[in-house]
Parts: structure tokens; sequence; C-alpha cells
């Protein structure tokens, strides 16, 4: 019994002094697991069994429990981002949006979860069963595995993977595949419809996503996650975004790529009420919607984080040597503000059309992509090394730039003023 | 055999493999050999991550599972009313079959048996760097530069035919 306490004293690096939050580096732990089994529990058991007991099973052991961490901790996420979104939403209608369950309608998402569990899991019966029942578990599952390459601190991070942000962007796109397989066997032109028109945008915008990702793997030379965030530890102007004029425009690809991967208005057509009803989930009902439900928040929050990882320094505090928008709350509260304005924009912007979701994509974002890929190459010529003059040069072109676009865009609507509501 | 982990999760990838691969070409429904097809190549993925080859792992995930599969099943869905198709398979083709794919295995089995990189290979457990950097080494800068650029070039070829092909005339 002595034994166990001391591991247990042991096992989490709490190192108050440095960082509040518990080491939870994985591949630290995975040699405290085979100790304890090769000291403390091989001595206890029958020599019979101990003799083939696998030492390696601690490895698993600790492995489950990361993920057991994660598939209990994510979940809350979509507990808290629902109730935000329906309060955002009731707010930009000049309503109070949920008031009646708990205290300002806090408790209203636990509620809405507790009534779907209860809620009949309804089969189609002239659809595919099998496709059917598997098809939310690898969406669901698709969108959990991409939280175990986000860094949200220091040491708060399940696999400092070496190819981290590829991996992230590899699984991602197999959620396309439980689209796609949910939609074909509901046996619904809804689900049908639905699930190709997001299959076509998942694809089409994962190039202008991965392009200016690109961008940034260029400037780090590096695809590991930390390492990203690393190159980003000296204060705000040496946030990946400030850093080159592309990245800056990247930033703006990647975030409205991401809005699209994510299906949110203004380009949620897998989902347009009006036309498919639900698109490919319609015909799913209970706990299978909410695990929907739940996976589509989940990814909303992590193409945010990974937005911050990326461009807005991650854990990296905004000014050098203070922790201001830094660690983990700093992490958290810049990703919440990305979520607040994919929020924001969902409320304010109509949906767009196939042909001008398409357009947008094929016609503008991949070309400017490329073309951010063929600046940064060169940035990247002319300043090898990141100094102080590159940092002001590349500030005073992103502000001229936003100076002369602004210009632009108001004297074309000045020329053509949007339609007076008749 | 002794049981390891590794041992384990070698068998557990390879029986995945092997067997989504048999219901790949023994399933009727084109759209479940489809999702089998999924899952095999996963399963080859999980080999790769097996020996360390991480990035290969990703590319094939992202290329395969997220690209050609999803393409296949664009295919099948946009083109196809009937998904259950029975297939006659005749003797002669039967015969050809048969002798197309035991060539293949003989060559498959020649190549494995020359390989010098592949025999007395042991595992003595040591973790190599990861790869990503040699490999953009290799490709970008180094004996691959020149089939490199040509592949890119030959896929540009390919989208530019794809979408004229698929691209209706506009006459006036």
């Amino acid at each position: 019994m002595s034994d166990f306490r001391a591991m247990f004293v042991g096992f989490p690096d709490f190192n108050v002094s440095e960082n509040f939050f518990p080491n939870i580096n994985l591949q630290e732990k995975l040699n405290w697991a085979e100790e304890f089994i090769q000291n403390v529990l091989i001595p206890r058991l029958p020599e019979a069994v101990a003799a083939h007991f696998p030492v390696e099973l601690g490895t698993v052991l600790v492995m489950f429990a990361c993920a057991g961490i994660f598939v209990g901790v994510v979940p809350l996420l979509p507990l808290f981002l629902v109730l935000a979104e329906r309060k955002v939403a009731a707010r930009f209608q000049n309503r109070t949006g949920p008031m009646r369950v708990g205290p300002w309608g806090t408790l209203q998402t636990l509620a809405d979860g507790i009534k779907l569990i209860f809620k009949e899991d309804f089969i189609p019966p002239q659809g595919d069963k099998l496709l059917f029942l598997l098809a939310p578990y690898i969406i669901f599952a698709c969108s959990f595995a991409v939280f175990a390459a986000i860094p949200f601190g220091q040491n708060i991070l399940v696999s400092p993977f070496n190819i981290g942000i590829f991996y992230i962007m590899a699984i991602s796109s197999v959620i396309v595949m439980g689209v796609i397989m949910a939609g074909w066997s509901s046996n619904s032109k809804w689900s049908l419809l639905g699930s190709l028109r997001s299959a076509a945008q998942i694809v089409s915008y994962e190039i202008p996503l991965g392009l200016s990702v690109l961008t940034i793997v260029m400037l780090v030379e590096s695809l590991n996650m930390q390492e990203i965030v690393a190159s980003q530890s000296n204060g705000v102007f040496s946030w990946l975004i400030f850093r080159t004029p592309f990245t800056f425009i990247a930033f703006f690809i990647f975030f409205i790529s991401s809005i699209a991967e994510v299906n949110r208005t203004p380009f949620d057509l897998p989902e347009a009420e009006s036309e498919i009803v639900a698109g490919f989930h319609t015909e799913y009902s209970g706990m299978r919607f909410a695990l929907f439900f739940i996976a589509e928040y989940a990814n909303m929050f992590a193409v945010s984080a990974i937005a911050v990882t990326l461009f807005l320094g991650g854990w990296e505090g905004a000014l050098p040597g203070y922790d201001i928008l830094g660690g983990f709350p700093g992490f958290v509260i810049k990703t919440l503000a990305l979520v607040f304005l994919m929020m924001w924009l969902r409320w304010t912007l109509p949906r767009l059309r196939v042909d001008q979701l398409m357009n947008l994509c094929w016609k503008y974002f991949i070309p400017i992509a490329f073309f951010n890929i063929l600046g940064t190459g060169i940035w990247g010529l002319i300043f090898p090394e990141d100094t102080l003059v590159s940092i002001i040069i590349s500030c005073a072109i992103i502000y001229i730039g936003l100076i002369v676009a602004y210009t632009i865009a108001g004297r074309t609507l000045a020329q053509n003023p949007e339609p007076q509501p008749s | 055999m002794e049981f390891t982990l590794k041992n384990f999760i070698f068998y557990g990838f390879a029986l995945m493999t092997v067997g989504s691969a048999l219901l790949v070409v023994t399933v009727r429904n084109i759209v479940h050999a489809a999702f089998s097809l999924m899952v095999t190549l996963f399963g080859v993925a999980g080999l790769y991550v097996f020996l360390q080859a991480d990035f290969l792992a990703a590319t094939q995930v992202i290329v395969y599972v997220g690209g050609i599969l999803v393409l296949i099943l664009f295919g099948v869905m946009m083109t196809s009313g009937r998904l259950e198709m029975r297939i006659h398979i005749e003797r002669g083709q039967l015969l050809l079959g048969g002798i197309v794919s035991l060539a293949l295995l003989m060559l498959l089995l020649t190549v494995i048996a020359n390989t010098p990189a592949w025999k007395n290979l042991t595992d003595d457990g040591t973790e190599l760097p990861p790869t990503t950097e040699r490999i953009g080494e290799l490709i970008l800068n180094g004996p691959f530069l020149l089939p490199f650029e040509v592949v890119s070039v030959l896929l540009l070829v390919a989208l530019i035919g794809a979408a004229l092909i698929s691209r209706k005339e506009v006459r006036d």
C-alpha cells in the first residue's frame, strides 16, 4: 500500500511556481508505468502469471488514461459552447435566449443533453443499419483525435508529434468519410444531398487550408506544434501572423476555410435548413444526433485552437517576459475569441450559394494561397533571420495594405451601394 | 511466439489490413467495399507508424482516405442508381485473373526475397530519427528532384485534362 502512495505522490509533476497545471506530457510518463509494473505489480503476482506478464501493459494503460481524460473533458466544451452560441444569437437578435433552466439559463444545455439521451434511437428501416450506426463514431473519433496534437500549454499536450500539424490535417480529412457514410446509409434524399455537398465543400477547402499552413511551415521549418509555438515567443510582433505580410493574408484564408471546413454559416450549405432539412444528419435522433452536435462544436473549438497555435502565438504571451495572454488561460482566451468571431459571422451573414462557394475557393483562395507561398519563399530569401527591420517592414506593409483595401472597398461600396430593403 | 506489445500491435494492424482487404473483394455492395477499403488503408497507415515512418503514415491517410476514397465514393454515388451489383465471372476470366495474380505474387515474392536491406533485419528497439526532414531533403534538394517535378507536371496535365473533359462546350 505504501508503494502505491509513493507512486501517486510522484506522478504529476506539480511545479506550481513555473506552471500551475500538472504535466501530462505522455512521453515522460510511459517509463513511470512500466517501472510501476516491473517493481510493484510483478513481485506480488503468482509466479506463473508474473513470468508472462507484459510490462508494456503499463504503457497501454497510460495511453488509455490520457485518451480518457480527453474524451471526458472535451465533451464539456460543447456543453458550454452550445449555450454560448444560443446566448450570442439571442443578443444579436435582441432576445435574452434560454433563461428558465438554472440561473440565466446556464443549465439549459445539460437539460437538452439529458433529453437527447432518453429519446428514441430511431434507425431508418430502409437504410444501411451497420453504416448508419458506425458513422457518428467515425466523426466523433476523428474530431477528438485532433485534440491529441494541440498544445494547450507548455506541458499540456498529449503527444509531441514530430508531424503535429500534418497529423491534424490528415485526421480531420477522414471526417468526410463519416459524413458520406451518414448521408448514404440514412437512405434519404436530404441526407445524401447534404453529405455530397459537405464532402465537396470540405475537400475543396482543404486545399487553401493546407496551402496557408504551408506558409507557416516554410517560416518555422518544422511541422511540430510545440516548435511552431516556440518560434513565436518574443511577444505579439513575433507571432507568425505579423511576421510577414503573406502570413497575414494566410491567416484570413486559413480562418475562412476553417469555417467552411466545420460547415458553419455562411458556408452551411450541407445543413441548409430551408433546402435540405438538416443535411447529412437529418435521420439521426437521440444520442447519435448528440454525437454529431458534440463533434461539430468540438471541431469549431479545435480549428480555432489550431489557428491560434499557428498564427496567434499559441500559449506564448503577448509581451516577452510577461504572461499576458500566455499560458493555458491565454490560449483558451485567444481560442474563445476566435470561436466568438465564428458565432458573430454566423448570426450576421447570409448563406452563400453553391456556385459562390466554389468560386470563392477555386478562383480566389487557391490562387491567393499560391501567391502567398511564392511570397513567403521570396521573403525568406531576403530576410533569412527575423530581425527588427524585417518585422517593422512587414507591419508597415500590412498597415498600408489594410488602408488600401479599406479605401478600395469603401469606393466600391459607394459606387454600388447595397440595395435598400423594400 | 512471445507476447509483446509490439507483436500485439503488429498483428492487430496486419489482421485489420488483410481482413478488410478480403472484404473489399468479396462484398457485393460497392459502397460497403469502399468503406472496407478505408479500413485497409488505415491498417496500412498503422503499419507505417509501426515502422516509425510517421510522415508516410499521415500522407497515406490524407491522400488515400481523405482524397482518393472520397472521389471513389463520389463517383459511385453520382453515377449509379443501383448499388447492388451482380458481377458475373466466366471461366476464362477466372483463369486469366488467376494467372495474372499468381504472376504478380511471384514477382512480389522475388522482390522481397532479393531486397538485401530486408534480410537479417532485427528489431533492437532503437527509436529512429524523424523522417520528415530527410524526405524533404531527398525530394527537393537531392536525387529525387527530377522525378518529383515530372510527377507534379503529370498531375497538372491530368488536372487540366479532367477540367477539359468535364466542361461542356459553350456554343454561341
